[in-house]
């Protein structure tokens, strides 16, 4: 037998969606009905969608517990919630949107649109990409079950020892904590390794690295920065939750450990997360801008490296969280330089989304005023950003709200901002309806003006010394003003969520229908129906630039790319791998069927946590044996997937 | 635009190799696991130097080559025997992708059975001080990720004598035997940080 034997001559037809070879697909490609099929599915486009609902919702969670926060801060010597509720409803927020909804959201947008973007039928991983669905999903319950039983984390998102060891933190929030970040980081490893392959494996031909669009970088960049930082904090939860259980003495200075290793290990991970929550979005802009500017993105391969180099120095600049905690000088400058050489490559990012809207023809709509918006919040949390990444200023300003501050310009200006703008744009693709424009723009200026009244005034408290995380603090003071024109500003931007949500609710339904392409824009995936069948693309399209639909109009490339004409793939579920760099196809890969296993194996993480969280053995055991045997029904190698030899006939 | 047209052109079809998106994922998987020994090694290393309790290791946590060295030379020998099964494979012969299976598991497990012995003859426990902490987290971590790959070699075999595979058809093996060459390698890592370094000073 030779290789020869195992080849095929892919048949190259010229196909619409209504043709019978679309049935055919559509028979294949297609999650069964009913609720085993719904827990089954490998769908990228219903994971995606799962992703960003389960997000919005600890969006919502997290946003309630800000309120309560807020309420709580309104005026001074104030008790709505007692000091304790009060640690855990800061910690929680905080850890609820950093890990439970920025991430996640980001994922679920790029889930979606990757295989749409780079002209495949699925992720390159598709049970695996279920598997980190669901156990994003049961992390979060795992950390929420301790919260709801008053055992949520309660020492900031950050988690600083001693605070969180055992003799300062005996009841079981640090251990619900602990044990639900790695829990939570399985998942961010799982969607990683897929974000990895599909990018390097699955895509159309001719879809090379040089024409990658800007959403695959921002996730490529996010998730390989995550596959390496994501180890450093599992494990410095790890040493914590083994301190806290087993007396071992990673942070205890009496028995020669160290309190800083935990900073360590949590900002080695902890700045380049940062980045990985951003990047993403800020490339949502770059691809979504350039359609409301009606000209491509200015400077594409400066904004590719910029991307990437942002990054690379991410991972260099995690000291800069830990100024005041006396390190050495020559430490403390290296960070301090590292974090302001990380400025250019934001810079070149900002230039280039300005001059393309300069250069460009901009439309108003809500989606381009979200983007326009998030260029200006940008430059407000750089800017605080590189006052707290020098070492004279962050001494002065460091706990305090001007941080607070910081953190939610960067955070709500470059992620949601960003998110809610590519929602208005790739809603219709989602769901084949429009969101209402009227309503979106009530949505925007709510949001907007609520969101600069009540985070702009953090930095002036901060200025004027209010520390953050304080339950409560005494008037005359002259925080009192700010403090409630903070928690006015957070009601009205929380207004402007909800505005957002009743859209969604309403227009799925009643939206305007909005066919393919309503926006005009360039990349593949405006090139498929609204909402796309299950097989994504009935031929599989070939790629001769980085802007396939616009190529007429630009006429940059010789080429033309051909999308209604390709490789037909219809032996079962079929996709094309391509090699890494110029997308030359290499193989037909076989794509897995739906399967019920990520589920199981997924639930068989959460008994093996909650039985680490009792310390019960046997539960352990049997969490372990289930995880082994589902892993190797879901490994096991199949004839119809190609992974073992065809038996003789 | 001639390299990409698929007029004419022949693609293989299903899992080969480094075709395969398997192959990939477990390429990315030893990457981030990779990370997690740098990081551990990292804490050891952060911690050996802002030692202020005395020396380092601390009296009695030398650790001693006796087991250690020999054991290293079987880990690796394990690592060898699995090569020369996915290389028999690779000309199509069963037998000894079997054999080369079999005998690395043998080792493997002879590995971990001769770790229990080294960590039953230590003085110290994980609770004793941050050393001790540091000794079986990290060789620890490493007998996870060891029975791991045991549980993939086991599985790997009993798929090789079903006939599983052929010259072609054969990326369950590529991949787990990529994966326990990474056991293997990150092993010498740590033998060369807990073992050779106190040596070193």
């Amino acid at each position: 037998m030779t290789v020869a034997d195992y080849s095929r001559e892919p048949r190259i037809l010229a196909e619409s969606y209504d043709s019978p070879l679309a049935e055919r697909l559509k028979t294949l490609w297609e999650t069964k009905p009913g609720i085993i099929g719904w827990l089954s599915t490998v769908d990228h486009k219903e994971i995606g969608i799962r992703y960003i609902v389960t997000s919005f919702a600890f969006l919502v969670l997290g946003g309630i517990e800000a309120l309560i926060v807020r309420l709580q801060l309104a005026q001074p010597e104030q008790s709505v919630v007692t000091p304790t509720q009060y640690n855990e409803l800061f910690s929680m927020h905080g850890v609820t949107m950093i890990f439970l909804y920025a991430l996640p959201v980001l994922s679920g947008f790029s889930n979606y649109l990757w295989p749409l973007i780079l002209g495949s039928r699925d992720m390159a991983l598709p049970r695996l990409n279920a598997f980190s669905y669901w156990t994003f999903l049961f992390s979060g319950l795992f950390l929420y079950a301790g919260f709801a039983i008053g055992a949520g984390p309660n020492d900031g998102w950050f988690n600083y020892v001693p605070y969180a060891l055992k003799p300062f933190n005996p009841g079981p929030s640090q251990d619900f904590y602990a044990l639900g970040f790695i829990f939570f980081g399985l998942s961010v490893t799982a969607g990683g390794i897929n974000f990895m392959v599909t990018a390097l494996r699955t895509r159309a031909p001719g879809m090379s690295i040089n024409r990658f669009p800007m959403m695959i970088w921002g996730t490529l960049t996010a998730n390989a920065g995550n596959l390496l930082a994501v180890p450093s904090v599992s494990l410095a939860f790890f040493m914590l939750w083994t301190d806290r259980q087993f007396g071992t003495h990673f942070f205890n200075v009496e028995a020669g450990g160290q309190p800083l290793l935990w900073q360590h290990l949590f900002w080695m991970f902890g700045h380049p997360w940062v980045y990985a929550i951003v990047l993403p979005a800020m490339s949502i802009v770059s691809d979504g801008l350039p359609v409301f500017c009606r000209r491509p993105l200015v400077g594409h391969t400066a904004v590719a490296l910029a991307t990437v180099i942002t990054m690379i120095i991410g991972f260099g600049v995690w000291v800069h969280h830990m100024f005041a905690t006396g390190l050495p000088n020559l430490a403390m400058s290296f960070f301090n330089a590292a974090s302001f050489v990380i400025v250019i490559p934001s810079a070149v990012s900002v230039f280039a989304w300005v001059a393309t809207i300069w250069t460009g023809r901009f439309i108003y709509a809500t989606a381009s005023l979200f983007f326009v918006s998030f260029i200006w919040l940008f430059v407000i949390g750089g800017v605080s950003g590189f006052l707290t990444g020098s070492v004279p200023v962050d001494w002065q300003v460091t706990d305090t709200y001007f941080v607070v501050g910081h953190i939610h310009y960067v955070l709500i200006g470059i992620n949601v901002f960003p998110v809610v703008g590519g929602l208005y744009l790739w809603f219709p693709k989602m769901t084949g309806r429009m969101l209402n424009e009227r309503l979106g723009r009530w949505n925007f200026w709510t949001m907007f003006l609520g969101f600069n009244l009540g985070f702009f005034p953090m930095h002036i408290s901060g200025l004027m010394g209010m520390p953050r995380r304080v339950y409560t603090y005494p008037d005359g003071l002259g925080w009192n003003t700010v403090n409630l024109v903070t928690t006015i500003g957070a009601f009205i931007f929380a207004i402007g969520v909800l505005l957002l949500v009743i859209n969604v609710l309403v227009s799925r339904k009643h939206g305007r229908i909005a066919g393919p392409n309503p926006w005009d824009a360039s990349n593949l995936e405006w090139s498929t129906p609204s909402p796309p069948p299950p097989y994504n693309f009935v031929v599989l399209p070939t790629v001769a630039s980085r802007h396939p639909l616009w190529e007429d109009r630009l006429n940059e490339t010789e080429g033309r790319s051909t999308i209604h004409e390709g490789a037909v793939l219809d032996h079962g579920k079929e996709t094309l791998g391509v090699s890494p760099l110029d997308a030359i196809p290499d193989a037909i890969l076989k794509m897995p069927h739906d399967s019920i296993m990520p589920l199981c194996l997924s639930l068989s993480l959460m008994v093996l946590f909650v039985g680490l969280l009792l310390k019960t053995g046997w539960l352990i055991g049997l969490a372990l044996l289930a995880g082994c045997i589902f892993s190797l029904i879901w490994l096991w190698p199949r004839v119809s997937q190609g992974q073992r030899r065809e038996p003789a006939t | 635009m001639t390299d990409l047209s698929l007029e004419e052109r022949q693609l293989l079809v299903g899992s080969m190799g480094q075709r395969s998106t398997g192959w990939w994922a477990v390429l990315f998987i030893i990457l981030t696991e990779a990370a997690i020994f740098a990081f551990l090694q990292f804490s050891y290393y952060y911690i050996a130097v802002q030692q202020t309790l005395g020396t380092w290791p601390p009296p009695g946590g030398k650790a001693e080559l006796t087991l250690s060295l020999p054991n290293t030379i079987i880990l690796l020998l394990s690592s060898v025997a699995a090569w020369w099964g996915e290389h028999s494979i690779k000309r199509g012969n069963r037998l000894m992708l079997s054999v080369g299976l079999a005998v690395a598991l043998v080792l493997g497990c002879v590995f971990a059975v001769i770790q229990g012995f080294e960590w039953s003859n230590k003085h110290f426990t994980y609770a004793t001080h941050t050393y001790g902490s540091l000794y079986y987290v990290i060789t620890g971590f490493h007998m996870a990720h060891l029975i791991v790959g045991l549980v993939a070699l086991a599985a790997m075999l009993v798929w090789s004598l079903l006939g599983y595979f052929n010259a072609v058809r054969h990326t369950a093996i590529s991949t787990g035997a990529l994966y326990w060459h990474f056991v293997d390698a990150v092993w010498l890592t740590i033998f060369f940080t807990l073992y050779i370094m106190p040596y070193l000073r």
